[in-house]
């Protein structure tokens, strides 16, 4: 196959050599430490077989959590080049390559991520249901982008990162100007986690529209299952148009085909559109389920249910519709025209007026409240002014004529980390906090929770207000450099402090998470925040058949009205049937496995060998398709069993810890 | 969060204050004043409504919050309000009208020459991009610069841009905002310059790895200046080979080049049928850096008047130039 070493090992670059080195070790120390614990056995059956969505979900986040780490290296190393003119850190390939992949990274093996392990932990639980509706589906999903995410990771050691920016435009990232194959991975690897998250969004919409509890009506679910019914949708209406230019992508590079190329006749345009047509509705995708979160956390910590249901709901509904017809703000500047441009910065601008409307539903479920402020409410507090930002921003941006001297600059930086790091980030953070004890059965600990806190929202504000300044002043998105007359040079430097404060948040974040499974108090309740959705009607971490007898909706926040009412918390021994549960599978695991090194191989191009591999997944599709594994019954004795060890002797749910 | 709030109080007037030494809020001509003042104008809006929602926010996270004394209370049910609800829909309505007509405005008066400027005949200026340098063709005065542009003052400059690798945006933020260069095709752009001046533009579209220094000067003369400079270019520039202009678009940094004719003679890469000049096998391979990077003489803002020439000038050795650096894996 004519392996070039020198390529396939990326060789020459101290920093690059010691995150092999890094990977060497890291993967030695894993395996001997699994072998030496003999948990292989453990690990085989409760998690990489699984298909319980709770420990899917944590699976997710896991990832998440790691991939933040790797996009935040990458944010470091940006600003330390950046820090002073004419540095000398990183040389420009190298530059483009981390910002590329920090793009990447943080959107879709971060964000989506964090956010669909937080749905596949909550939402059955909020609906009342005992499982998505395919549950080894699920697991697919998740394995898929863990494969793809893998995939696009190991291309910084083996063979080159991709280097012509998250939205790799063309003719940039073609063949031409891109001989590499590093966007062989960004092609490869997307399409491979991008068919997991098509997946999922197919699997929310059953599963939110078939096994919702009874009484649960659509206007009485609570607002994250909203935003995840509504956010599914949209998956499956933009992903596909993302396979497909992926899938174009690929041709070109790989077969020589010419479909944004134009020197055979292509369009590079065409690219754009069809990446925007998709990315803008994503950016939707990971902020809906953000604000389900937010609304949550503000309603819980207020003890009120939320203000104007009604229009949070048709406000979403209204964003997520005009998610689909503004793609073409992102590139005003290709000079289609004034009627072009107005009718999107019209639509652009359109989208400021539910999300306006939504604040201030948030803002007044917090009036005559009472507010406590935890550290999942302190992320939802700070969303608010730190999103107001990014959103009066936008709306700046929105402008056609005005953006034509933001394109492309670091005001464009600055707005969407503005509107990304606290309608994302801090809600995944809020997100997790709040559903912490939910998970594992203690919570996080709340003092270095506030160090996180102030730490990282402090260094956010820091690190990305200067950019909106060094935009407005001309610096553009992308360089790796700018010179001392430039004027650039304080802002920057101050921005590259900010974000040392930024990371040591997270490096809190870490350490918190370490010291609460260390020495957290086990001993909580199963509802630790009086909260007010059916998640908290049953055990902390959840049995795995989340309920023993699903419960029945009245009203909106259900769990809230059980308790003040105290009617539908107790559970009778006469009431306890068996419950059915799929069985777990290596299928997903495998598909994941297969469809990595399918993908490994037609990166390189190595297409025999690929093909080889291609029929492992459809041996995988077979073998699923002769698959009769019913599942099996959960008898009565153990949920007796498991329920009595949380409930009390008359089977009420706990509300103190005595 | 009282702390959070503090420091954003403190911030805001700063970024006011520093408002007035951007680029962007210095506008050199009635293009960028054109879309200055759609800036100011959304900025007072924008302002208005953070102050609004600063404040509100602020207010209720205060009043409301958890203390010793109120743990007693028991917030009340209440499900929403319909005429608060319709307030807050109609505000940022009528905020987005405020915005939307002014922007449309600008959006069509940016296509043609500015308002009070019609009358004065316009100068054609063919821009062409390429990896990573600028190249601009005056096919009326029969010149061509390479990464500077001198122009007239108070008179319209049309610039008709197109690429001949890669997409790239032209910007001259001092005189107005930015569009796209893309091969095949063709963009327009008009600017005008108020007074004489030297003026940084460069690219904003990412393109590779010479992308940050892809930057060119924009010289606003006046028009005696700009008679008297094409007299002199005219006099003493060398005339431009396809051969040499073949070198020139290879992905390499140059300094100021000038030439006593144009590349339009036989190739405009606007054209869909162009013949394309790219030299992939010079962008392949990692690590490839190009010795055009340590160049020092691709950007000169400090010096505008000098007109430097010819083909002897620095940075212009092709054979020198496009095998720097070492290429892997070939």
């Amino acid at each position: 196959m004519g392996i070039k070493w020198d390529e396939f090992f990326i060789t020459g670059d101290p920093l690059i050599l010691g995150s092999q080195i890094a990977i060497l070790l890291t993967m030695i120390g894993a395996v001997a430490g699994i072998t030496y614990l003999k948990k292989w056995k453990y690990l085989w059956t409760e998690w990489l077989t699984t298909v319980d969505h709770k420990k899917i979900g944590i699976m997710y986040i896991i990832s998440a959590v790691l991939m933040f780490f790797r996009g935040g290296m990458d944010g470091l190393l940006m600003k330390a080049q950046t820090s002073r003119p004419e540095m000398e850190f990183l040389n420009s390939q190298h530059y483009n390559e981390i910002f590329t992949t920090h793009g990447v990274i943080m959107i879709l093996f971060m964000a989506m991520p964090f956010l669909i392990g937080l749905m596949n932990v909550v939402i059955p639980l909020q609906i009342g249901a005992r499982d998505v509706a395919f549950p080894q589906l699920n697991a697919l999903s998740f394995w898929l982008f863990f494969s793809g995410a893998m995939l696009f990771n190991i291309s910084f050691v083996i063979g080159g990162s991709p280097d012509a920016g998250w939205t790799s435009y063309f003719p940039l990232a073609g063949k031409e100007f891109s001989p590499g194959i590093g966007n062989n991975y960004y092609a490869v690897a997307l399409q491979i986690a991008g068919i997991g998250t098509l997946m999922t969004g197919i699997n929310f919409i059953v599963t939110i529209l078939k096994m919702r509890t009874k009484g649960m009506t659509l206007m009485k679910m609570p607002m994250f299952t909203w935003t995840t019914f509504v956010t599914s949708i949209l998956i499956v209406a933009a992903f596909p148009i993302f396979t497909v230019a992926l899938a174009l992508m690929t041709f070109d590079r790989l077969y020589g085909t010419h479909f944004f190329t134009v020197s055979g006749g292509g369009m590079d345009m065409l690219w754009a559109n069809l990446f925007w047509l998709w990315g803008h509705p994503e950016v939707y995708i990971v902020a809906l389920p953000a604000f389900g979160i937010f609304s949550e956390v503000i309603a819980t910590f207020s003890r009120k249910s939320l203000f104007g249901y009604k229009s949070m709901v048709f406000s979403i509904l209204g964003i997520a519709l005009l998610s689909m017809v503004v793609w073409v703000h992102h590139f005003y500047t290709m000079g289609s025209g004034p009627a072009v441009n107005s009718f999107f910065s019209i639509t652009t601008m359109a989208i400021a007026i539910p999300t306006g409307v939504k604040m201030f539903n948030w803002l007044f479920t917090m009036r005559k409240g009472r507010i406590k402020i935890t550290s999942a409410m302190l992320w939802a507090l700070a969303f608010v002014p730190c999103f107001v930002i990014g959103g009066v921003t936008g709306v700046m941006l929105a402008m056609g004529a005005a953006d034509y001297q933001y394109h492309n600059t670091l005001f464009l930086v600055a707005h969407f980390h503005y509107v990304l790091i606290p309608g994302v980030v801090f809600a995944v953070f809020a997100g997790l906090y709040y559903w912490w004890p939910k998970m594992f059965g203690f919570m996080l600990n709340e003092k270095l929770g506030k160090w996180h806190f102030w730490l990282f929202v402090i260094g956010f504000n820091v690190t990305f207000m200067p950019m909106f300044f060094l935009g407005l002043n001309g610096a553009v998105r992308r360089a790796y450099t700018y010179s001392a007359e430039s004027g650039f040079a304080p802002l920057f430097m101050l921005s590259a402090i900010g974000s040392i404060v930024l990371a040591a948040g997270f490096a809190v974040f870490c350490y918190n998470i370490y010291w609460s499974i260390r020495y957290a108090d086990r001993n909580i309740s199963s509802d630790p925040w009086d909260a007010r959705t059916l998640e908290w009607s049953t055990a902390s971490p959840v049995q795995f058949y989340n309920f023993a007898k699903l419960p029945e909706v009245k009203s909106l926040d259900p769990f809230w009205h059980m308790k003040k009412k105290n009617e539908g918390l107790t559970l009778h021994d006469s009431e306890i049937e068996e419950i059915h549960m799929p069985s777990n599978s290596w299928l997903p695991i495998y598909m994941g496995v297969i469809f990595g090194i399918a993908g490994f191989l037609l990166v390189f191009e190595w297409h025999i060998a690929a093909a080889v591999a291609g029929i492992g997944i459809f041996a995988g599709l077979i073998i699923r398709s002769f698959d009769y594994n019913e599942g099996f019954h959960v008898s009565k004795e153990e949920i007796h069993r498991i329920e009595n060890a949380w409930r009390k002797t008359e089977g009420e749910v706990h509300d103190h810890v005595s | 969060m009282k702390k959070m709030l503090l420091s954003l109080t403190a911030i805001l007037p700063m970024l006011i204050l520093s408002g007035c030494n951007m680029v962007v809020f210095e506008p050199q001509g009635p293009v960028a004043r054109s879309i200055t003042e759609l800036i100011n104008w959304s900025l007072i809006w924008m302002l208005l409504v953070v102050v609004v929602v600063f404040g509100l926010f602020g207010y209720i996270v205060w009043k409301y919050r958890e203390k010793p004394e109120n743990k007693d209370y028991e917030p009340p049910e209440e499900h929403g309000s319909t005429l608060l609800e319709i307030i807050w829909t109609g505000i940022p309505i009528l905020i987005v009208i405020a915005l939307t007509i002014p922007t449309v405005k600008t959006l069509y008066a940016l296509e043609e020459a500015p308002k009070g400027y019609e009358e004065k005949e316009p100068i054609t200026i063919h821009v062409t991009s390429a990896d990573w340098k600028w190249i601009f063709s005056y096919p009326e005065e029969g010149i061509e610069t390479v990464n500077y542009v001198n122009i007239p003052e108070d008179r319209p400059v049309l610039f008709k841009m197109t690429s001949a690798s890669t997409m790239q945006s032209f910007w001259v933020p001092a005189l107005g905002g930015q569009k796209y260069t893309m091969p095949k095709m063709e963009t327009e752009l008009y600017l005008v310059a108020d007074n004489p001046g030297s003026y940084e533009g460069q690219n904003t579209n990412f393109n590779g790895r010479g992308y940050a220094d892809m930057k060119f000067e924009v010289l606003a003369q006046t028009q005696e200046d700009f008679d008297q400079w094409v007299e002199d270019v005219k006099d003493t520039a060398p005339k431009l080979t396809e051969k040499e202009y073949v070198g020139l678009l290879k992905p390499t940094h140059l300094g100021r080049l000038t030439y006593s004719n144009t590349h339009l003679e036989w190739v405009n890469h606007a054209d869909p049928d162009s013949k394309a000049y790219t030299n992939p096998e010079l962008y392949r391979g990692h690590g490839y850096q190009g010795k055009t990077f340590e160049e020092d003489d691709n950007y000169k803002n400090e010096k505008p008047n000098v007109i430097e020439g010819h083909g002897e000038d620095k940075g212009h050795d092709d054979s020198e130039e496009n095998h720097g650096g070492d290429h892997h894996g070939h």
